[in-house]
């Protein structure tokens, strides 16, 4: 891999947020209006729920780290999204530029956009609601490796879709965190879940870093070994949605479609 | 054209061909650009020269044939040979978002051209983009913007540039311009030049030789000045219309 060709796309994100807040807005302003919103409910739940009962680390935590995973995903899906929006394709993918530079170059956008992100979610949360996140200890940080290496695979699977179905299928994409939190457990236990829910959430690697996190508030030991298989997972499911990726593109080529794509006729 | 009579091919299409179903875009064309050599490709609307310059740019896949830049196999060397090309085409223009110097900095990196800011401020001076520098792409005019894709696509100092309509959405004197600045490129001689236009004033004035394209096929290849009179024709353009409207006629590479 040529780190020039993947400082192309990255330096491109890197000017379209310096000279635009339409675009730096969001990386922070949704998830601090969440972080808000429950921040509020938890401490109305707080003062009706029994006497020492914390829902600060079990809801406004889980908000958290959802909203970190779901900004990981849409950091990979929006920079795709501009290439598309700019009819840019031809001028990308008829460049000595492989797609494992491209995706790579999508991969460190999301990654200084989510962490943007994450740090005003940490500031908001901790200062206003008083979310400590030494509640979790040390787990705190393979959770959100977890959380950000599912991001990244599902925003490479999204954006592989939307090389497939045409621009207009960009609308498929927004909702998809929405989508898989009942299946994920963020606010309840697996168990709650009907079988076959269940068996789709063992799928999902942010359901472990859920489960984790509740049994850690409750007082139980770290489940390090279930929190390695979730590693695992993530990284595999990663190395699918590269591959899905390559594949689709190729499709692309063979059919015409990379070379139609700009007249949207395939919406 | 270059000075040495058989300059080496920087780029060789052999035996090309797609097919979409029953459907054949392109049909086993084959041709060679010359180092030094402007080569128009020429034909009517739908005639394959698009999906030709697709499958020369690797964003295409071939139903079968072989695609060559500079020696390098582009199915097998897509990198190596795309490192070598570039091209500016009306249906592609640079991001808007962006400004002129951004969009040449990024292309830059992604062409990995060595000494990206001395480079950017050559292609600024020669195409008289400096007072541009930090103006977005998406406010340019039609014309100025097409001197800001021609930048990008001498970026790297192609060995092969594909240049598809190049003129077409801007005025005659500008035009000129830009043909001049083409025409210097070539005479370079380090560089070949893939050209499409559907203005054969333009054609006869810059292009070295022509390919005829009609349903997917090279029906007629030589030189602009003298390919009419040896099919009898008064004018490069009304040989055009005679080949777009009876392409039978010359099937066998001459007029029946």
């Amino acid at each position: 891999m040529n780190i020039r060709h993947i400082a192309g796309i990255l330096i491109r994100h890197y000017y379209l947020l310096r000279g635009s807040p339409t675009r730096v807005l969001p990386t922070f302003a949704w998830v601090a209006i969440d972080i808000v919103l429950w921040g509020f409910i938890t401490r109305y739940l707080n003062s009706v729920g029994p006497s020492g009962m914390d829902f600060v680390p079990t809801l406004l935590g889980a908000v958290l780290l959802w909203d970190f995973f779901s900004r990981v995903m849409q950091g990979v899906t929006t920079a795709f999204f501009e290439d598309v929006w700019s009819r840019n394709f031809l001028n990308v993918f008829a460049s000595p530029l492989t797609i494992a530079e491209y995706v790579s170059g999508l991969v460190l956008t999301s990654i200084i956009t989510s962490l943007v992100g994450l740090l005003v979610m940490l500031v908001l949360a901790g200062g206003v609601f008083g979310l400590s996140f030494f509640t979790y200890g040390i787990l705190l940080l393979p959770y959100l490796l977890v959380l950000f290496m599912f991001g990244i695979a599902l925003g490479i699977v999204a954006s592989a879709m939307v090389l497939r179905l045409g621009p207009a299928s960009e609308w498929l994409v927004w909702p998809i965190p929405a989508l898989l939190a009942p299946f994920a457990g963020v606010f309840y236990p697996l168990a709650t879940l009907p079988a076959w829910m269940q068996w789709i959430g063992h799928l999902l690697p942010p359901s472990y870093v859920f489960e984790g996190m509740r049994a850690i508030v409750a007082g139980q030991s770290p489940p390090w070994a279930t929190l390695a298989g979730a590693l695992l997972l993530a990284a595999a499911q990663i190395v699918a949605a590269g591959w899905c990726f390559a594949r689709v593109h190729r499709y692309a080529v063979r059919t015409g479609l990379l070379a139609r794509y700009s007249a949207e006729s395939v919406a | 054209m270059h000075d040495d009579p058989h300059p080496p091919a920087v780029l060789s299409v052999h035996t090309l061909r797609k097919q979409y179903g029953e459907t054949v875009a392109v049909d086993d064309i084959s041709f060679d650009v010359r180092r030094g050599e402007i080569v128009g490709l020429l034909g009517p609307n739908g005639a394959g020269k698009t999906t030709t310059i697709n499958m020369v740019l690797g964003v295409l896949q071939p139903s079968a044939g072989r695609v060559v830049i500079d020696g390098l196999d582009i199915a097998r060397h897509r990198a190596r040979a795309l490192a070598l090309t570039n091209f500016a085409a009306v249906y592609a223009p640079l991001p808007g978002n962006l400004t002129v110097w951004q969009n040449l900095r990024v292309f830059g990196l992604i062409y990995a051209v060595p000494d990206l800011r001395a480079r950017i401020e050559q292609l600024l001076e020669q195409f008289d983009l400096r007072r541009f520098r930090d103006s977005k792409c998406g406010v340019l005019s039609s014309g100025e913007q097409t001197r800001v894709c021609l930048a990008k696509a001498m970026l790297n100092r192609p060995r092969l540039l594909l240049l598809d309509e190049p003129t077409a959405s801007i005025d005659p004197a500008s035009a000129h311009d830009l043909r001049q600045m083409i025409r210097a490129i070539a005479a370079n001689g380090d560089s070949g030049i893939l050209w499409t236009s559907h203005n054969m004033y333009e054609v006869e004035a810059v292009c070295d030789r022509v390919l005829f394209v009609s349903h997917g096929r090279v029906l007629l290849e030589g030189d602009p000045r003298r390919l009419p009179a040896e099919h009898g024709a008064a004018s490069l353009e009304e040989l055009f219309i005679s080949v777009a409207r009876e392409p039978l006629a010359f099937e066998n590479g001459s007029r029946a």
